[in-house]
């Protein structure tokens, strides 16, 4: 309707283009079969994919990384909703503060978080171990599930609770037959994004396990750091194309 | 069912949301508030009782390059981040339909996929002899040099960022009222003009806070930096790293993410001024 310049739909155009770039250079690299990172030469191969299954190392912290996203998106998930439903029931004066004071995690400095649960984890004996590293990631991600749900509940009509009180529902009637099953969007929202974020989490992983306890970001970490293995390529790919498939399939539902 | 119990259940609508409201607040005191005021501790008691890692931090000559080092790589990526995430959030919101879902996919793949898949892709590209080097060797320019350099970290930060920046820009575009711009296109303004005069303006407040966090994101941010510059771009959040892990000094890592925590919360601060002078003036 206005300014849209060809110019700037030729920049916007290559924007985008930037951000797709290093995720489809990858692609190419996956299919090497040479054993260092380089570009297929008229061969292709797929031993880099195969490798993947290796039980000792790239499954085994696949396996390690599944059950931590899945331990720690539920525990989240069912933390964040309780204190989200709390808030939208209660409404109490301090709530603003609150949810401050729970999106803290978002805004204090990734390193500082990891420093602070690096310090925790070692005064109650548990670095290196699946319960240290739940508890981390559950204290980063509670935020991100906290947002999803109180989105969600501020689309909910006040009255829907208030008419299953008048008839008769207890509190906790309303709250398991009426607000969950209204917000159950939300609630899917916010478990799958706790499980990404868990899933991805690098930061404070890298803190406070490593050793004993190896998810597949530290694993790449390690990777990337020491020598360029090109499963990393072959891991990248699958994750772009998990990513771009569950994205494609959202857009076109909607 | 629930009738049999009339005395439990209504006390669950006194205290039951009472402790779901509490429930996760206290716990993150306990294990995340707590354990930060320990580090802090650490910060005046490692090696020694004193303040001597904050002298050390503020006086030393690596760590002024350090501090210094980060202020212009964040400052830089982020003066970059801004313009490009813009741009795609103009297009997002006021564009086709068809190049708005482009662009949307555009944003929304990297904001998903993971921060080491994407900084591994930079690798793939930058890298000493990588793509980027192929493709100006093709085109006659020679060899391109970019790898570990402080270039290659400022291009995989802003890659980090712009999906970040373009949502606050985004919600804000949104919610501009498209009848404003009709009507000074209607009493004869030029499209360019809409745009610098109308449109730039009432979108500034998402361009602020986009800053604020890009800003804010690029200080506490290590993995990035830490894989493209491969040591050789040391930053403040990078040498936490280092300090905590690889001289094991507890005591300086943990200042130093104290120092750093502190200056997020400056700017968080300063940040919401700016916002509250630029309502104040626009009313």
């Amino acid at each position: 309707m206005f300014g849209k310049s060809r110019l700037g739909g030729v920049l916007a155009g290559a924007a985008g283009l930037f951000l797709l770039l290093p995720l489809v250079a990858v692609i190419p690299f996956s299919f090497t079969p040479k054993r260092f990172l380089s570009m297929p030469d008229g061969e292709y191969s797929l031993r880099h994919y195969l490798a993947i299954f290796d039980p000792d190392t790239w499954l085994a912290s696949i396996g390690t990384s599944t059950l931590v996203a899945l331990l720690s998106s539920v525990i989240a998930t069912a933390l964040a909703t309780a204190f989200g439903i709390g808030i939208w029931l209660r409404r109490p004066a301090s709530g603003r503060l609150l949810i401050g004071l729970v999106l803290l995690p978002i805004i204090v400095p990734p390193v500082t978080s990891a420093v602070a649960l690096y310090f925790l984890l070692a005064q109650i004996g548990l670095l290196d171990t699946i319960p240290g590293l739940v508890l981390s990631h559950v204290v980063m991600i509670v935020p991100f599930s906290v947002i999803a749900i109180l989105s969600a509940l501020s689309r909910l009509d006040r009255n829907l609770e208030l008419a299953a009180r008048n008839l008769g529902a207890t509190q906790l009637q309303s709250i398991f037959r009426v607000i969950l099953p209204n917000i159950r969007f939300g609630l899917f929202a916010a478990w799958f994004v706790s499980l990404v974020m868990s899933w991805e989490e690098s930061s404070v992983t890298l803190f406070v396990s490593g050793v004993n306890v190896i998810t597949l970001p530290k694993r790449i970490w390690d990777n990337l750091r020491l020598d360029l293995d090109p499963a990393v390529a072959a891991i990248s790919v699958i994750m772009i194309l998990a990513t771009t498939l569950v994205i494609l399939f959202r857009k076109s539902e909607a | 069912m629930m009738r049999a119990h009339p005395i439990p259940v209504r006390r669950f609508a006194a205290t039951g949301s009472l402790v779901m409201l509490w429930a996760w607040p206290v716990i993150l005191v306990l294990a995340y508030v707590l354990p930060f005021a320990g580090v802090t501790l650490w910060s005046v008691t490692r090696p020694e009782f004193g303040f001597e890692n904050y002298v050390r931090i503020f006086t030393g000559a690596d760590f002024q390059a350090i501090f210094l080092r980060t202020f212009w790589v964040c400052l830089l990526s982020t003066a970059i981040t801004i313009p490009i995430a813009y741009l795609l959030a103009y297009y997002w919101v006021m564009g086709g339909a068809r190049r708005s879902r482009l662009i949307e996919i555009c944003i929304f793949i990297p904001f998903w996929i993971s921060v080491l898949v994407r900084a591994f892709g930079w690798v793939v590209i930058l890298r000493n002899n990588g793509l980027a080097s192929d493709v100006t060797n093709a085109l006659g320019f020679g060899e391109l040099s970019t790898g570990r350099n402080v270039w290659s970290v400022i291009t995989g930060m802003v890659h980090f960022m712009v999906p970040f920046a373009v949502l606050p820009m985004a919600s804000v575009m949104r919610k501009i009222d498209r009848r404003v711009l009709l009507a000074a296109l209607g009493l004869g303004c030029r499209p360019l003009g809409v745009f610098w005069r109308i449109y730039l303006p009432m979108s500034l407040p998402g361009v602020c806070s986009a800053l604020a966090m890009t800003f804010i994101f690029s200080l506490g941010f290590f993995v990035t930096p830490m894989i493209l510059g491969g040591g050789r771009v040391v930053m403040t959040a990078e040498s936490v790293f280092v300090q905590m892990f690889q001289t094991a000094n507890w005591g300086l890592g943990a200042a130093l993410g104290v120092v750093l925590l502190v200056v997020v919360f400056a700017i968080l601060w300063l940040s919401q001024r700016v916002m509250r002078i630029e309502q104040l003036m626009s009313r």
